[in-house]
């Protein structure tokens, strides 16, 4: 009963959207988090069956199909749902990490009104929905029903508050954009079925697995090219990525759910269930690479200098999706999965923690206006720091394993200048998380949390107002999601690890594997799969690698601590010196402005002068207008012209059919 | 006999409101709304008594089939025949001439009667075109439609509405007359080679004639279904005509006569000139990709409300051109399916429009803005058909656009790109919409008042149309396959498109 999976968000978001309004916020609250922790019990259950289940096609899955969906010509699209080892990664981070998510919100967004509260939460179940469907699916088309619905949901959250025209317009860009990847998608399909005859994930990887790898641009590196736009867009990347900084309007356990932990990591998932199709399209694996890479960087580098707490959170994201690419892209499609995982709860709970930091200041999002609040937010503080340590990459910690796999397999592919730009990334992102976390919770209270007088001081600077009146830590709600979050920040990573540390350590990249492999019932000769290179790098070559990676984020951690914590104006002294460098960067390097006067505005001015005004009104009605005073001028010549055009057309056409017919009568 | 009544019922009904207005204002409304309502019963009975062998491709081409003599000297008949493309056209005719009728429940106040009395003949005229299966009674209808569609526009119109149905009228009545010229040419044609003169659709298709001759004639036809459609650069009575049109006159024209020209190129251009129709089809793809991107990049560059709805319109009915002119099974079901889809879609659109320009008393989306506080039905339907106007998966015009999509890719990738652009705008257009009427801050003070009971009840048939053919488009499919295997079973030349 895979279907039950899905259904039961889908029924939360029906029953809060039509009659939520009149109930009460306790019980819409409380159905939508029930209706998400229930499938949350099926995936379970499904992920158990799943594992008992023997292998078929060399892969173990379970598979409902519910009914067919579209059917015409040599088109057949069922509706089929499938457990396998990929798809029951992504289920229980949805269900799992979401029902959190949900739990917390009842208590963040209990400010709101009982209509506007059924409002978001029906929403939130719906986007739970989609997104299960996205990767439950077994077709592009049934993906691609998850796909956009899951940038509708986004677009409808982000957009939550949207009396507000900022939050409004955000929703908006937010949609446009991934449409701009979707269309990339779309037109992906079309070309899979028009080469393939089918669009079934499985029967697609099974053909191309009986073809050569594509050294040359040719039909499948032209359709895996369309899909990463598609993936571009929706996991934020160059250079699609603007909309997600933005997005950060919604409410925070929105950023926390979509934008951090499930959607925007659905392109991921989009090239690790088509790896076959995307390891015999070797240039578009070395784009996805070079994307990944630039866009980790280039993100890292915005979030250095931002002081919007969560938009230096959604830089980080949009910077360690750029990991999770650059992993797909040198063919370590389980390393990619992994940091997927693995990021899914330690930025899912620094957003929450954000959040919680956010709530107790009563809207504050400024960092400069924050500090000291190690103190009175203690659950929040300590669960943040577990997050922090695991994005940064300190040993241990999750993120720890799963990153450092993505840049041991980029070495290990040789791909040596992607792999140091990984890693300086990694550096710039310990320096930018405990910049973070310095300014909000250590030093002093910049502002008193009632007034925002004076609180445009300069950024980190120690003056200002002395910490004044209480703060509340995270209510019950939001503390225990926090909490099991922090957990599964430190804990997630043990599936993983290093085999160069223990032989066999790495669970999750064995467990994944047969997800990425065609089928093999297909008659296909295992050994014209693209060689899995195992990692051809000796263990000691692992292991200085790892020191390097831990050298790297101890030393971020440390000159973050120098110019963050103990010398606040060497940052500032910096800032000054390299002040056209450090305005580009706050202002993310351009590129909105860029897109704005290449592509918004001609188009708008395209669309209304010249097309609607010239041609249509212009031109085409013109033209009109100028025959009927032609037609006007012959008949005022035959004196015909006595009621108005209307008559003098319907005469002179009548007498033209007469003519005709009379023509043809004769012959 | 029953195809008889489908036109007879709304024509009979149309009189009888005219005549009950002595009585009552009431009266013509409750009239006209049996009148098609009955023809919607009909017209569903004959869906499911149909399902089965009847749609199956080879059991006879007609679900129903009614053949009497007419003007025996020029061999004219009374045939009116329905298959699953003329069936899901009536049910449409049928769902949205009801919806029309609910839609001017309050808006038409003056000449009640008469008012209902010429949207009957329009869609009396309708199921006529969509039924007729003899050219010369197929033109008769072409052309009943008309006059009453010109009256409902110039009288119960808004302040251009002369100089949009002087302009409708023309474009329309020009291109119909066009298409005149090639039936009658058609009709000697024939009769010059086989000795029988008939206007019969069926007999008519395998007249031998030469090239030439064949391709005049397509044009003929084929300019008179463009400009309904309407095709760039044909469709500029289209924005005025809309904007103009009282609420139900919208939805009749973009729901139900925009579709005439489509169902124009489906039964008679392909059928009647294969050969021809298959030479062109480049041009008409060409010209379908031009108006999906054109009408896409208009409808956003407005400011009117409905003359915004009425440009998504030009960029929709190019992919039904691109549809049908591609040719394959796949593009063809797309072509169909975007045809019901859009009619739903924009005429739930139009009805929107429609109860806002009631309320408010403007169509300028500059002075609508923070709609939702007041009326949040009313902003999740303009959200929700927004939505499926730009194709959202889960609804019918997506499956719609995507079939022909994927079915155009393996004639020309290139048309199928630049088409696939035409969503982007969409979406940016659909998403202003919303936005620029229902977020952000309040404009103005007075209260709007939501969506009441009958306009819910309207929207939710709408709503549930569009779901039904999104999760199930195959009841669809299935109904119109057989006569889209009879469009692409007989030889046609190869094409490609540049």
């Amino acid at each position: 009963m895979l279907i039950l999976i899905p259904l039961f968000p889908f029924l939360g978001f029906l029953i809060n959207a039509s009659v939520g309004r009149r109930l009460p916020k306790r019980v819409s609250g409380a159905l939508a988090t029930a209706a998400l922790a229930l499938s949350f019990g099926v995936a379970l259950s499904a992920v158990a069956r799943m594992l008992a289940a023997t292998p078929v096609d060399g892969v173990r899955a379970v598979q409902d199909t519910v009914y067919t969906w579209i059917a015409s010509g040599s088109l057949h699209v069922p509706f089929t749902l499938r457990v396998d080892p990929l798809s029951s990664v992504m289920i229980l981070v949805i269900t799992g990490i979401g029902t959190l998510i949900h739990l917390y919100s009842t208590a963040y967004m209990h400010d709101e009104t009982d209509s506007e509260f059924a409002r978001y939460f029906s929403y939130l179940n719906l986007f739970a929905a989609f997104m299960l469907v996205l990767v439950l699916a077994t077709t592009f088309p049934v993906m691609f029903v998850g796909w956009e619905g899951v940038g509708l949901c986004s677009y409808l959250l982000v957009g939550f508050w949207f009396t507000k025209q900022t939050a409004s317009d955000a929703g908006k860009k937010a949609f446009i954009v991934n449409r701009v990847g979707d269309v990339g998608f779309i037109l992906g399909m079309a070309a899979i079925f028009t080469t393939f005859g089918t669009l079934d994930f499985q029967e697609v990887a099974a053909r191309v697995a009986g073809m050569p790898i594509e050294a040359s641009f040719g039909i499948l590196t032209l359709t895996t090219l369309l899909f990463f736009l598609g993936a571009t867009g929706k996991s934020a990347q160059i250079p699609l990525y603007i909309w997600l900084p933005d997005a950060m309007e919604g409410p925070t356990p929105v950023s926390a759910l979509i934008h951090a932990a499930t959607m925007v990591t659905a392109g991921v998932y989009l090239i690790g269930r088509n790896a076959v199709l995307f390891s015999h399209a070797p240039i578009t694996l070395e784009v996805v690479a070079v994307i990944g890479c630039l866009t980790a960087l280039m993100a890292g580098t915005i979030g250095l200098v931002q002081n919007d707490i969560k938009r230096v959170l959604a830089y980080s994201t949009v910077s360690q999706l750029g990991y999770m690419f650059l992993a797909m892209g040198v063919g370590a499609f389980g390393a990619g999965i992994f940091h997927l995982y693995t990021h899914a709860f330690f930025k899912a709970l620094l957003f929450l923690g954000s959040g919680a930091v956010i709530h107790a200041l009563h809207g504050e999002q400024d960092m400069r206006h924050m500090g000291g609040l190690r103190r009175e937010l203690p659950v929040t503080y300590w669960t943040f720091l577990m997050a922090t340590l695991a994005i940064s990459g300190v040993p241990l910690f999750s993120g720890f394993f799963s990153k450092d796999e993505i840049l041991a397999e980029t070495f290990a592919h040789g791909h040596v200048v992607l792999w140091a730009v990984g890693l300086f990334t990694a550096f710039l992102t310990a320096i930018y998380m405990f910049r973070l976390v310095y300014m909000t919770f250590f030093g002093e209270r910049r502002t008193p949390a009632t007034a925002d007088a004076g609180a445009h001081g300069h950024a980190a600077a120690g003056h200002g107002h002395g910490a004044s009146g209480h703060l509340h830590d995270a209510p019950p709600a939001m503390a225990i999601a926090l909490v099991i979050l922090a957990v599964g920040a430190v804990a997630a990573g043990y599936v993983g690890l290093p085999n160069a540390v223990v032989s066999g350590g790495n669970r999750i990249d064995a467990f994944l594997e047969p997800s990425f492999h065609a089928p093999v019932a297909a008659g296909v000769d295992v050994a014209a799969e693209p060689a899995q290179e195992e990692s051809s790098t000796s263990s000691g070559v692992e292991l200085a690698l790892m020191g390097l990676s831990t050298l790297v984020a101890l030393g971020g951690i440390g000159v973050a601590t120098i110019f963050f914590l103990q010398r606040p104006d060497r940052a500032d002294a910096v800032a000054a010196r390299f002040s056209g460098l450090h305005r580009l960067l706050e202002h993310k390097y351009y590129v909105d402005e860029l897109y704005g006067a290449v592509i918004v505005r001609p188009i708008t001015r395209l669309s209304t002068t010249l097309l609607w005004r010239g041609v249509d009104a212009g031109l085409i009605d013109g033209t009109v207008n100028a025959t009927g005073l032609v037609v006007r001028g012959w008949s005022a010549v035959l004196r015909r012209l006595q009621t108005g055009s209307v008559r003098a057309y319907a005469m002179s056409f009548f007498v033209g059919v007469v003519v005709i017919v009379g023509y043809y009568l004769w012959q | 006999m029953t195809l008889v009544w489908l036109v007879v019922v709304p024509f009979v009904a149309g009189a009888a409101a005219w005549v009950a207005d002595r009585w009552s204002h009431a009266w013509p409304r409750w009239i006209a709304l049996a009148g098609i309502g009955i023809d919607l019963a009909i017209a569903v009975t004959l869906w499911f008594g149909t399902s089965g062998a009847a749609l199956v491709p080879g059991a006879g081409p007609w679900l129903a089939e009614i053949d009497v003599r007419w003007i025996d000297a020029l061999g004219i008949h009374l045939h009116f025949a329905i298959d699953g493309l003329s069936l899901l056209l009536v049910l449409l005719t049928g769902l949205l001439g009801v919806l029309a009728v609910a839609a001017s429940w309050t808006e038409i106040q003056d000449r009640v009667g008469a008012f209902h009395f010429q949207l009957l003949w329009i869609l009396s005229g309708l199921i006529g075109v969509f039924t007729a299966m003899d050219l010369f009674l197929f033109y008769f209808f072409w052309e009943m439609m008309l006059v009453p569609m010109f009256f409902l526009i110039g009288i119960w119109g808004h302040e251009r509405r002369i100089y949009a149905a002087t302009k409708f009228f023309l474009f329309t009545q020009v291109s119909g007359l066009l298409m005149l010229i090639a039936i009658v040419a058609l009709y000697i044609v024939h009769g010059r080679a086989t000795g029988t003169y008939t206007f019969d659709v069926t007999a008519l298709a395998g007249t031998p004639m030469s090239s030439t001759m064949s391709w005049w004639l397509m044009l003929g036809f084929f300019g008179a279904f463009a400009v309904k459609l309407p095709m760039v650069p044909l469709h500029t009575w289209l924005p005025d005509a809309h904007t103009e049109a009282p609420t139900a006159g919208s939805v009749v024209l973009a729901s139900l006569l925009l579709k005439t020209g489509a169902y124009g190129m489906l039964r008679f251009v392909l059928p009647l000139f294969r050969d021809a129709a298959a030479s062109f089809a480049p041009v008409a793809i060409v010209l379908g990709v031009i108006g999906v991107v054109y009408g896409a990049a208009l409808a956003f560059g407005q400011t009117d409300l409905k003359r915004l709805v009425a440009y998504t319109s030009v960029s929709h009915m190019g992919f039904v051109l691109i549809g049908i002119f591609a040719g394959t099974t796949i593009a063809l079901q797309g072509a169909i399916l975007q045809i019901l889809c859009h009619g739903l879609s924009t005429g739930a659109l139009f009805i929107l429009a429609g109860a806002m320009q009631e309320r408010l008393h403007t169509r300028e989306m500059g002075r609508m803005g923070g709609l939702w506080a007041d009326a949040p039905r009313m902003g999740g339907m303009t959200l929700f058909f927004a939505l499926a106007s730009m194709g959202l998966p889960g609804l019918g015009n997506f499956i719609a656009e995507f079939l022909v999509l994927a079915g155009t890719y393996r004639v020309s990738p290139i048309a199928t790109i630049v088409a696939s652009t035409g969503l982007i705008v969409s979406t940016v257009y659909a998403l202003w919409l919303v936005q620029a009427a229902f977020q952000g801050p309040r404009h103005g003070t007075a209260r709007l008042r939501d969506l009441g009971v009958r306009e819910m009840a309207t929207m939710a048939v709408l709503v549930a149309a569009l779901v039904w053919i999104g999760l199930y488009p195959q009841s669809v499919v299935d109904t119109a396959s057989p006569a889209i295997a009879r469009i692409t079973s007989a030889p046609r030349v190869a094409s490609r498109a540049p």
